[in-house]
């Protein structure tokens, strides 16, 4: 039966990834919930709760709160809040019993912007979809709103659109990837949304293309291609041929204006023996990578939100436990979270890849920089 | 990344007790969570009837937590889920999922388990859906199994029972009436077990009482066992609601001895200990000395030195505060949001005699920005504490840690004194969820 899970885990959901996007940004986000998405977001979803901190609160919402539709007491509390610790902005990111009472956090927002004079964002999110929709939807209301016309760079440079914990971690990661974009010729005008300030965020239209390297990132890379008519590429630096592949992409398409996947094109992967469970762009760059680094042809099951651009030929979205388990039926090597090994076959060799927004802190030690550190796999693959 | 920069006793995180309104000192608003997670939730305590199963029914995003707080403490193979999505909201068949969804799961799993505990949530509250049916059903089709209803529906923690109090009560929800003995005894409500050293303990082992407390149970058997008291004893207030339900269901008569630290209070609860069930009342003056005497070694070591409390670390953080400002102790801040009513005597007490202790918030807004660090070594009780004071002279507990009577009292002094001696990374010490109950990252 679908929506069950007898043993695995679950994904981070869309409003830990509204929470995610924003943390560095010197806002303030308001989870409109009555407990528990605050604990569950900083326990497991937020590497940078203990070290950083960050204006993430929950609105304490009460049982006859939302049996009234009283949407003042929220209001006002925000208005308190933002008064008290002076947030450069303000998002409001929804939950189930918001969603099932009909919050307009449209309204909300607009309610706020009032009160505080702040620019305000209203995310309706529900808490029955994946972090990448939440941040999806923070990513793309950035580049609606807070990004500045401005000139072009006359050199090569680059925005990097999708980076949170839950894809990367805070493992050195993001600091690779800008690494191999300075090294390959390019500079990097702001990381959405790791380790950048706003007033980088803001500057963004400045770059010469855009580097997508998550699901997440894509809605505002298009926004941004529409706004300043900025091309895209969409692709993770892994391994050296892909790498370079994904460089000659950001190449042609400054070049040429047209944004692209670096890892489209090829033959059907329908039938390959290695399997990879994870995000769309991230799982794809390192199929291709492996393809690339070994000959040797990878599967992708995406358990989260992704549009069919993000997918090859024969990768497959799949969500639950009753869909994924024929899908790895004749599987030879599974690359997967490791909390994902429980369903797979048994005679099948394991290779554990933990993703933070699946497995939370659990194997946070032993997330690789992805970039940097993914030889132990394409090694594995070699033999 | 924010700077720190507000006035640590601002009025909206921080009031004199002198000044503050019981039970609530600080208005309500928006809240902020520590990353403080010793208190146990759901899971971890649900996880303590043996060979139980948990099944949640909520949307992903309330899935989460618990998914990776039963993972953390390596207990996949006893939990399960079923995911509630939109179209279940808009379509109006939350009875099937229920149904359909946890008879999918119990197929999958290697053997059908003695006990499952199936979950709902806010949303089933707020749709009204017919738990009834569902569990009809669902013991029609698995009558070999128990099922028993638990909630995950913290929009309920202000109206009503919390959902901590409602856990409390459902895992014991399986007993079945059995014969009960006059000589056996069931502590109901607690995640650690009781200090063999308390006075509790002591009179209950002495009387030749058999003593049962789920924290002991091994089998499903151990479990229902516990039926066969013809007492219940709580200790701690969310507890009390499982001991009126197993009154008034099995008949099992309640004793409600708190965990406190007057030693007045102490005493009234061995009377009563002693008159319920019989047993012989020896004099206190021994255990009290015991305690006299390892709160003056511990202040002799610990002089002046500020102490912080808080109410994570046990159910009467102002009565703790209280019995060490009596023997001369520097208590200096308690960290709660709010209290019981069992905390009034106390309170009024310290507004009359420590008018300057500060009560501080936990939850407030500014208790993000706040500097979290003392210009001189402190001493903290409790998670909490230590993290906001970011002190590493701490003592790591949480509801008591099993200690009761004038023994936690001894107890606390002893490890006041290990914690004024030694440090500890808060970082990693303070972050596991579930203190005690088998963190395994």
């Amino acid at each position: 039966m679908k929506q069950t899970a007898s043993i695995i885990s679950t994904y981070t959901a869309d409003v830990s990834g509204v929470c995610s996007v924003l943390y560095e940004l010197g806002g303030m986000t308001v989870i409109h919930d009555a407990s528990g998405c605050n604990s569950t977001y900083n326990t497991h979803d937020e590497p940078r709760w203990y070290d950083m901190d960050s204006l993430v609160f929950i609105s304490a919402l009460s049982e006859m709160e939302a049996v009234m539709g009283d949407d003042e007491k929220l209001v006002s509390d925000i208005a308190e809040a933002a008064r008290e610790t002076q947030p450069r902005f303000i998002a409001v990111a929804g939950t189930p019993i918001p969603m099932l009472v009909g919050t307009d956090f449209a309204a909300i927002a607009a309610l706020c912007e009032e009160r505080t004079g702040l620019p305000c964002f209203g995310f309706a999110t529900n808490g029955t979809h994946s972090y990448v929709s939440g941040a999806s939807m923070a990513f793309d209301a950035f580049a609606s709103r807070f990004v500045r016309e401005g000139e072009k760079s006359e050199t090569p440079a680059v925005n990097l659109l999708g980076a949170t914990p839950l894809d990367f971690s805070v493992n050195g990661s993001v600091e690779s990837m800008k690494k191999f974009l300075t090294d390959g010729g390019f500079a990097v005008c702001s990381c959405w949304a790791m380790g950048s300030t706003l007033e980088e965020i803001e500057n963004t239209a400045q770059a010469t293309v855009n580097l997508v390297v998550s699901a997440s990132g894509l809605a505002a890379a298009k926004t941004l291609q529409e706004r300043f008519g900025t091309p895209y590429v969409v692709g993770v630096p892994v391994g050296g041929r892909f790498s370079e592949t994904l460089l000659q992409a950001l190449r042609q398409a400054e070049r040429t204006g047209e944004s692209g996947v670096a890892y489209a094109g090829g033959a059907d992967v329908s039938s390959a023996e290695t399997v990879l469970i994870g995000e769309a762009v991230q799982s794809a760059s390192l199929a291709a990578a492996i393809e690339a680094e070994t000959g040797k042809r990878a599967r992708v099951l995406c358990p989260v939100e992704a549009p069919d651009e993000l997918l090859r030929h024969g990768d497959v979205r799949a969500t639950d436990e009753d869909e994924l388990v024929p899908l790895l039926k004749n599987a030879k090597t599974v690359i997967a979270d490791p909390l994902y090994q429980p369903i797979c076959p048994k005679n099948a060799s394991f290779i554990p890849l933990p993703h933070e927004a699946f497995s939370g802190r659990i194997y946070r030690r032993d997330i690789p920089d992805i970039t940097k550190s993914t030889k132990f796999i394409l090694g594995e693959m070699k033999k | 990344m924010l700077k720190r920069v507000f006035d640590p006793d601002a009025p909206e995180a921080a009031v004199r007790v002198a000044d503050a309104e019981f039970p609530a000192p600080f208005r309500s608003g928006l809240e902020y969570g520590a990353p403080a997670r010793g208190p146990w939730n759901i899971v971890h305590v649900g996880m303590l009837i043996p060979e139980s199963h948990q099944i949640y029914v909520c949307a992903q995003g309330c899935l989460r937590g618990v998914v990776l707080t039963a993972a953390e403490m390596g207990a996949q193979e006893r939990f399960s889920t079923v995911a509630i999505r939109e179209n279940n909201v808009l379509e109006g068949d939350m009875e099937d999922l229920i149904v359909e969804g946890v008879t999918d799961v119990l197929h999958k799993l290697p053997k059908l388990p003695p006990a499952v505990l199936v979950f709902t949530s806010c949303i089933h509250h707020f749709m009204g859906c017919d738990l009834e049916l569902c569990y009809r059903e669902l013991r029609l089709r698995f009558p070999g199994v128990a099922f028993t209803d638990c909630y995950m529906n913290p929009i309920m923690r202000k109206s009503g029972l919390t959902p901590d109090q409602l856990m409390r009560r459902q895992m014991y929800s399986l007993l079945e009436p059995r014969d009960m003995s006059e000589k056996s005894v069931s502590i109901l409500g607690n995640c650690f077990p009781t200090d063999e050293t308390s006075e509790l303990m002591q009179m209950l082992r002495a009387g030749g009482l058999t003593v049962r407390d789920i924290t002991w149970c091994r089998t499903y058997q151990d479990y229902l066992a516990m039926a066969e008291s013809a007492t219940g004893i709580t200790m701690l207030p969310p507890s009390r609601a499982g001991g009126d339900a197993l009154a008034e269901r099995l008949g099992m008569k309640q004793l409600y001895l708190p965990v406190c630290w007057g030693y007045e209070e102490n005493a009234s609860n061995l009377d009563l200990l002693a008159e319920t069930l019989s047993l012989p009342r020896g004099d206190d003056s021994a255990s009290i000395e015991r305690a006299e005497t390892a709160l003056r070694k511990a202040k002799t070591l610990i002089g002046g030195t500020p102490i912080a409390v808080d109410y994570t670390a046990t159910p009467r953080p102002l009565g703790l505060a209280r019995l060490l400002l009596e023997h001369g102790f520097n208590v200096v801040s308690v960290y709660a949001d709010g209290f019981t009513d069992e905390e009034k005597a106390d309170f009024d007490w310290l507004q009359k005699n420590a008018p300057d202790l500060m009560l501080r918030a936990t939850v407030e807004v500014r208790c993000r920005v706040l500097p979290r660090e003392t210009a001189e070594k402190t001493l903290a009780i409790g998670q909490k504490a230590a993290y906001f004071t970011g002190t590493r002279n701490f003592v790591n507990v949480v509801e008591g840690g099993g200690a009761w009577g004038f023994d936690a009292a001894v107890r606390l002094a002893r490890e006041l004194v290990d914690a004024h001696l030694h440090e500890k990374d808060p970082r990693t010490q303070i972050q596991p969820k579930g203190l005690g109950c088998g963190y395994c990252v």
